[in-house]
């Protein structure tokens, strides 16, 4: 018989307009891998951040190991065995590996004896690290893995995982999984977030379902499908995207030799990258965070010009041409980074519509905008696309990830592009949510449109594309039909540590 | 341990009402100011404050120079504030608006004796180009060098005083002025006089121009693409290259506009209040207008409201001085202290104070 862990006491949290968490409890037991299940915006982030000292219920409370426990702070949760590792990395990636993990630590340890520590640590589980290396240099399966490792220098009973592999390879899962599984064997309990249903199916022993801010079902995950699990989130039916037959149409998008070098010190360069889009064509691009697939959107969605005759599209030299032309002309792009670059964080719905709209929806007389139309355009993205916002008045920041996203992809595919580009179209992004985005994008190219999907998610670029590529080092592979590859094939492909996955 | 906690959301009123917060902390502050020096402060801030409207024999004349004083720090502060919403920092508005005085009287004086009612506008458009000139220098280093054009622009304040010196000892010295550092009498010739619109209330034309290109400002920030683009980079600068905005046009377009409005209340000042060039002629309008503009929260509206204010502080200040000795510098410490305060309040509005303990 297993010890509880973790006891959660009726935990609840408001924000203003939203109850975030209502009445929540479940218990950890030592060594258990946990799974948190929901959409977008049914409490999981907060579930976790209270459990991490970040913020604070205003009801409810946690037993750990059957004593009072309410960290004020993560240095509180730390040093009492609760560790957690983010979507995002917070990583300096001008220090080098040990750098980074003192930045975390509370005490002070002499530099030899740390990075002998990292060492042993990090192979111990299977997750050999380089303490001298720069983060910059590193792979974002490896950031990971310095991430991992520095949780497991503080001893941690309970370790927290936000979606920790949406980012990486499929070879690098089964390292992270294998980590996992010894952490747990030897008595470490996880928390384990993430949308991926067929990854809790393969590695956790118990999920906890929320929707809306409360607990509404647990399972054994062996024991569901994927479909079911996806079910008891949503409540309700999961619409599947359907297959349809692929008859490419004239080119509409032709990349030849595209050369574009990165302006990040960290990024990659683009080389000599050439693809043709056809209409009716859904191309996947998959590859490895940080090998160019920034870069390839900047270089067509116009931000960074290139020479004219590197991009066409329909036959037009576009390469040199900005962001707004390229929108007239029928080239529309949908950027990773929801806030900050597809969004405005502090502006409202309505003046994000208009930031990508305005060309094609005609938004604007004579420089003036045209209120009511702006308006209209802003509350069907948000009823077609079912984002779940108070209104449009709100604040992009408002909005979960997820939600934003939906906006987001539905502001381009709403303007009825020649040719669409997205990045990572669903990160973050709950799975009903997900198929959404999915079949809008595939609809759109249904109706004689051309997408090209650039993403890390290798199921999802095997759900939706006709033909796949993979960008590797700024370097493109030929494009082939997507049908009779298997995941393993296209993981190989992907390059980056491939030695070193295939001896683990 | 005190430490400062970022509040989930802060509240809009408070927004609005930190202003009026930090006028209320610097009247005490001030208080203390002036008691220190001996004089009696409620006294003080009532002569600031009060004396300008209610006093009998000030009253009618210090009225009288509200709008005369708040007119250029309107507009200054109107062109500040749309550079400031982009993210440009130009803190040279003062020379600006000494080159636009400088630009615009060199032709008034060219043209003298002139008559004419074509004279003034002639001189306005030149005053605004003299003054957007000297803003497109930072503009220029700027996007060319990537400098900072805080730095820039302030030190080429300090370019243009010596300038002005050197102009009203030079080519632009009254032939008719004794040998004194200084220019002909704008106001002593009809079609270089700024015209009175109405008197009691100080309203000059360049008030007129001033209100009217408040709105204009308003209208641009709110409903035109420009705006947009100029806020969206200030919000934002990757979502608006994403969004097609050229940064370095956004940044030339938005020294030059805060260039041209200091240049033209330059003018105004030159033609109407000054009434000619001397060395004497900055007061520091460029300057207090970046207090202006943060005080009215970078907003039309709220800029009209900072910049009567500010002209009362101005006023009041001289009263001050006038019936309780209280030094000038004491009251530009006062003038300082509101934009000091609402800062400091501003922190209040977006973190809270927060007392914990240590935890081990």
């Amino acid at each position: 018989m297993k010890k509880t862990l973790l006891e959660i006491k009726g935990l609840s949290k408001s924000y203003p307009g939203v109850k975030a968490n209502d009445n929540i409890s479940f218990t950890i037991q030592e060594g258990e891998i946990h799974a948190l299940l929901g959409e977008n915006g049914a409490g999981k982030s907060t579930l976790v951040k209270m459990i991490y000292g970040l913020v604070h219920p205003d009801e409810g409370d946690m037993l750990l190991h059957g004593e009072h426990y309410m960290p004020h702070k993560p240095s509180e949760a730390r040093n009492l065995g609760v560790g957690m590792v983010f979507q995002h990395f917070s990583l300096f990636e001008a220090l080098n590996v040990a750098e980074n993990i003192i930045l975390g630590m509370e005490e002070t340890i002499p530099r030899a004896e740390l990075n002998a520590k990292i060492i042993e640590v990090s192979n111990e589980y299977g997750l050999p690290l380089d303490p001298n290396r720069l983060i910059g240099d590193l792979s974002v399966g490896e950031r990971q893995r310095v991430e991992i490792v520095r949780c497991l220098l503080q001893n941690p009973q309970l370790l927290i995982m936000d979606e920790p592999t949406s980012v990486l390879t499929p070879q690098e899962v089964e390292i992270l999984f294998k980590t996992l599984r010894k952490l747990s064997s030897e008595g470490v309990a996880i928390l384990y977030i993430s949308h991926k249903l067929d990854e809790i199916k393969a590695l956790c022993d118990h999920a906890t379902v929320l929707r809306m801010g409360k607990v509404v079902d647990t399972c054994i995950p062996a024991e569901e499908t994927a479909r079911s699990m996806a079910e008891m989130m949503i409540g309700g039916e999961l619409s599947m995207p359907t297959a349809r037959e692929f008859t490419p149409g004239k080119t509409l998008l032709h990349l030849e030799s595209l050369t574009l070098e990165s302006l990040d010190p960290f990024g990659t360069s683009l080389a000599n990258v050439s693809l043709e889009l056809r209409a009716g064509e859904v191309m996947g691009v998959a590859g490895v965070a940080g090998n160019g697939q920034d870069e390839l959107l900047l270089a067509l969605s116009g931000e960074r010009p290139t020479d004219a005759g590197m991009v066409k599209l329909s036959g037009v030299e576009i390469g040199g041409m900005g962001p707004t032309t390229r929108r007239a002309l029928g080239l529309l792009a949908a950027p990773e980074e929801r806030l900050g670059h597809a969004a405005a964080p502090d502006m409202s719905l309505k003046e994000n519509a208009y930031l990508s709209a305005r060309v094609r929806q005609g938004l604007t007389k004579s420089g003036f905008t045209l209120f009511g139309k702006r308006d209209d355009f802003a509350r069907e993205i948000v009823e077609q696309f079912d984002v779940r916002t108070p209104g449009i008045d709100n604040a992009a920041r408002s909005l979960s990830g997820g939600n934003l996203q939906k906006f987001v992809i539905g502001r381009e595919v709403l303007q009825k592009p020649t040719v669409l580009v997205v990045n990572q179209p669903t990160w973050g992004v709950d799975a009903a949510a997900a198929a959404d985005i999915r079949e809008a994008l595939r609809e759109l190219a249904a109706n004689g449109a051309a997408v090209l999907v650039i993403s890390q998610d290798l199921d999802e670029l095997m759900e939706m594309s006709d033909t796949f590529a993979v960008l590797a080092e700024g370097r493109m592979s030929e494009p082939r039909p997507a049908a009779g590859m298997t995941v393993e094939q296209i993981g190989l492909m992907m390059g980056g540590n491939l030695e070193e996955s295939a001896n683990a | 341990m005190l430490r400062l906690e970022p509040r989930q959301q802060a509240s809009s009123t408070m927004r609005w009402l930190t202003p009026i917060l930090a006028v209320a902390i610097t009247m005490v502050m001030g208080g203390f100011l002036f008691a220190a020096m001996g004089k009696d402060p409620f006294e003080a801030i009532k002569i600031i404050f009060l004396d300008p409207f209610f006093h009998e024999t000030f009253g009618p004349y210090s009225r009288s120079q509200l709008m005369v004083k708040a007119g250029p720090l309107i507009l200054i502060a109107t062109g500040l504030s749309i550079g400031f919403r982009a993210g440009v920092w130009n803190i040279g508005a003062e020379g600006q608006f000494v080159m636009g005085a400088i630009a615009g009287g060199a032709v008034g004086l060219a043209l003298y004796p002139a008559e004419g009612i074509w004279v003034l506008p002639l001189m306005t458009i030149a005053g605004a180009l003299g003054g957007m000139a000297w803003a497109m220098i930072p503009a220029f280093l700027k996007i060319k060098f990537n400098t900072n054009e805080i730095l820039v622009s302030l030190m080429l304040v300090y370019v243009a005083y010596n300038f002005l010196a050197a102009m009203v000892t030079g080519p632009l010295k009254s032939p008719d002025g004794f040998g004194f550092p200084e220019s002909r009498s704008f106001t002593s010739v009809d079609s270089t006089h700024l015209p009175m619109i109405y008197e009691p209330l100080g309203m000059h034309a360049g008030v007129m121009v001033a209100l009217a290109l408040v709105i204009a400002a308003y209208v641009m920030m709110e409903r035109h693409l420009l705006g947009f683009q100029i806020r969206l980079t200030g919000e934002s600068p990757r979502a608006a290259k994403f969004a097609g905005v050229n940064p370095a046009i956004i940044v030339a377009v938005t020294l030059g506009i805060s260039g041209a409005l200091a240049g033209m209340a330059g003018l105004f000042e030159v033609t109407g209040p000054a009434g000619k060039l001397t060395t004497n002629f900055p007061v520091g309008y460029g300057f207090t207008a970046i207090i202006v503009a943060f005080l009215g929260r970078l907003n039309p509206i709220g800029i009209v409201l900072a910049g009567l204010l500010m002209a009362l502080t101005y006023i009041g200040g001289e009263l001050a001085q006038l019936s309780l000795g209280i030094p000038a510098a004491a009251i530009s410490v006062f003038q300082g202290m509101m934009l000091f305060f609402l800062l400091a309040v501003d922190v209040f509005v977006n973190y809270r104070l927060v007392w914990k303990k240590e935890v081990k």
